[in-house]
């Protein structure tokens, strides 16, 4: 049996564990989708074949010798190049980076997903020290969108977004600070998981902004993402923001009828700035929910002001000593950006922070009479490459700036979300299915149901 | 003729020891401005003097 690229890393689990397929096979057609595709994608920066193969072949001698084996064995997946990949220096999209040591051991994610059985192929493009919302990459060039490829691919998990809507391999890793998931999950048209703050161990990534940092799955499947998720659980002491609570398996909840649960759309600053495209995509999901109401988010618009006075600050502050004594080896736009961020005053930071508490308050009331709230992930499809500015209700807005105005609310107070793409034509875009803290069970319940009304999938790739 | 945040551009830069060439300056200050415009709406908000910050430390 060949893997072939349509593929769900849940089929690919189930041929190899019946033997119907090796995992060595399975590596090898996603290695060669690779070699076939990735020179338009342009989604990996490395590709580590000795590696796959050397793992692939040691699954396979497991199960030849009658061992057990895990939910994931064979399924190949790639992350981000800010996960430490032993042997590889963690770019983090920048050209910096790249003198640093090669890292001595692998991200947490990366190990837990290996234990369950999986195999890394690669690492991904992004945008530079994932400060972006394009994919664009000054030093490694753009990720291209699967469907389009002389559009973005959003970011800044560029490059996962591409990976997976390109079907090069069906579950990669990314990071969210302010949307990194949600936006190329919503351009490429594949699902992906922005856990609960906390949730999910950072150990052994590259940071961005450490108040506001996530890590999570992209996959083609609803199954898929949980299958991933649940094989990433549980605490690690080596991520001091990551959370003692045990490992909760979803995959095995979600079949569970979603009836009962109290869907609403968010209204007022989710419902403005946003193309006809976004406005058709929320309206789907919430006809086949049977959402009519409508909640407001207070101060919805300050939220995404704070979260962006945190994010320039802490990722200036992080950068501080590189932007002194590198500062032409940065993107001229990033490092402008990160000055700018350094120069904020410090009030404004605490205060940014404070709020940050006042308005967790107001949404963990919504969350007791709403179980799930519906929102744009992202105002538009996928823009052009290299493209500016967009007009929106005869207003030309700049497009970079734009991009993540209805994801920055949600992860702003670390609520765990799931990007659903509904498969407009000509172009994808996402949906975000959004919940209370720890509660991403619902959140994968309600988009799996979606999943099987067909309102949501992950098309194939329409540019390759 | 100088723009309003020139001055305290150079003098941040100088208390940082953050260089700023003169062909960055444009868009440093383009991104300030936005920084603190959007640090200024969440400034206006009002909030009780007991609020915690967001992140705890824990002992």
């Amino acid at each position: 049996m060949t893997a072939k690229p349509e593929m769900t890393a849940a089929g690919i689990a189930s041929a190899v564990r019946d033997r119907k397929m090796s995992a060595l096979d399975a590596t090898e057609a996603a290695l060669a989708r690779v070699k076939q595709h990735d020179g338009i994608l342009n989604s990996f920066t490395d590709v580590s074949a000795d590696r796959a193969r050397a793992r692939a072949r040691a699954i396979d001698a497991d199960i030849a010798a009658g061992k057990k084996i895990g939910p994931l064995a064979g399924v190949p997946f790639a992350v981000k190049n800010l996960f430490d990949v032993a042997g590889l220096p963690t770019r983090a999209g920048s050209k910096i980076n790249r003198d640093l040591a090669p890292a001595k051991r692998d991200a947490t994610l990366i190990e837990r997903m290996e234990a369950a059985g999986a195999v890394l192929v690669g690492a991904l493009n992004m945008g530079e020290y994932a400060y972006d919302f394009t994919g664009e990459n000054v030093h490694d060039g753009p990720s291209r969108n699967p469907h389009d490829t002389t559009r973005m691919t959003g970011g800044s998990s560029g490059g996962s977004g591409s990976a997976v809507g390109g079907a090069l391999v069906p579950i990669a890793l990314g990071s969210d600070t302010n949307g990194s998931i949600r936006v190329p999950s919503s351009f490429c048209g594949i699902f992906g998981l922005k856990p609960t703050y906390g949730r999910l161990s950072r150990a052994r990534s590259f940071p961005f902004v450490a108040s506001l940092d996530h890590l999570g799955p992209f996959a083609r499947s609803v199954t898929d993402l949980a299958l991933a998720y649940d094989a990433m659980q549980g605490p690690d002491a080596d991520d001091g923001a990551c959370t003692t609570r045990g490992v909760e398996p979803v995959t095995p909840l979600l079949e569970q009828s979603i009836s009962g649960l109290r869907v609403a759309i968010a209204g007022g600053y989710f419902q403005k700035n946003v193309f006809p495209e976004a406005v058709e995509a929320v309206g789907r999901v919430a006809k086949a929910l049977g959402a009519t109401q409508v909640v407001e988010v207070p101060e919805a618009a300050r939220a995404r002001a704070a979260a962006y006075v945190i994010t320039t600050t802490e990722g200036a502050s992080l950068h501080l000593d590189r932007l002194r004594k590198r500062p032409n080896d940065f993107d001229p736009a990033v490092r402008d950006r990160l000055i700018a961020g350094a120069m904020v005053p410090a009030p404004m930071i605490d205060r940014a922070q404070k709020f940050r508490r006042w308005y967790r308050a107001q949404l963990a009331q919504i969350f007791k009479s709403v179980d799930v709230l519906l929102a744009p992930a992202t105002p538009c499809t996928a823009p052009k490459l290299g493209q500016v500015n967009f007009t929106l209700d005869g207003v030309e807005l700049p497009v970079r700036a734009n991009i993540g105005v209805h994801t920055q609310p949600i992860s702003f107070i670390g609520l765990p979300v799931v990007a659903v793409p509904v498969p407009l034509e000509p172009l994808p875009i996402g949906v975000q299915i959004i919940c209370a803290p720890w509660r991403e069970d619902i959140a994968l319940r309600v988009a799996h149901a979606l999943e099987k009304m067909g309102v949501v999938a992950a098309p194939a790739p329409r540019g390759l | 003729m100088a723009e309003p945040l020139d001055d305290y551009i150079d003098a941040v830069s100088k208390a940082l020891a953050l260089p700023v060439e003169e062909a960055w300056r444009p868009a440093v200050r383009a991104n300030l401005e936005v920084s603190l415009r959007l640090a200024r709406l969440v400034d206006e908000f009002a909030l009780p003097d007991e609020t915690e910050p967001a992140p705890i430390f824990t002992a």
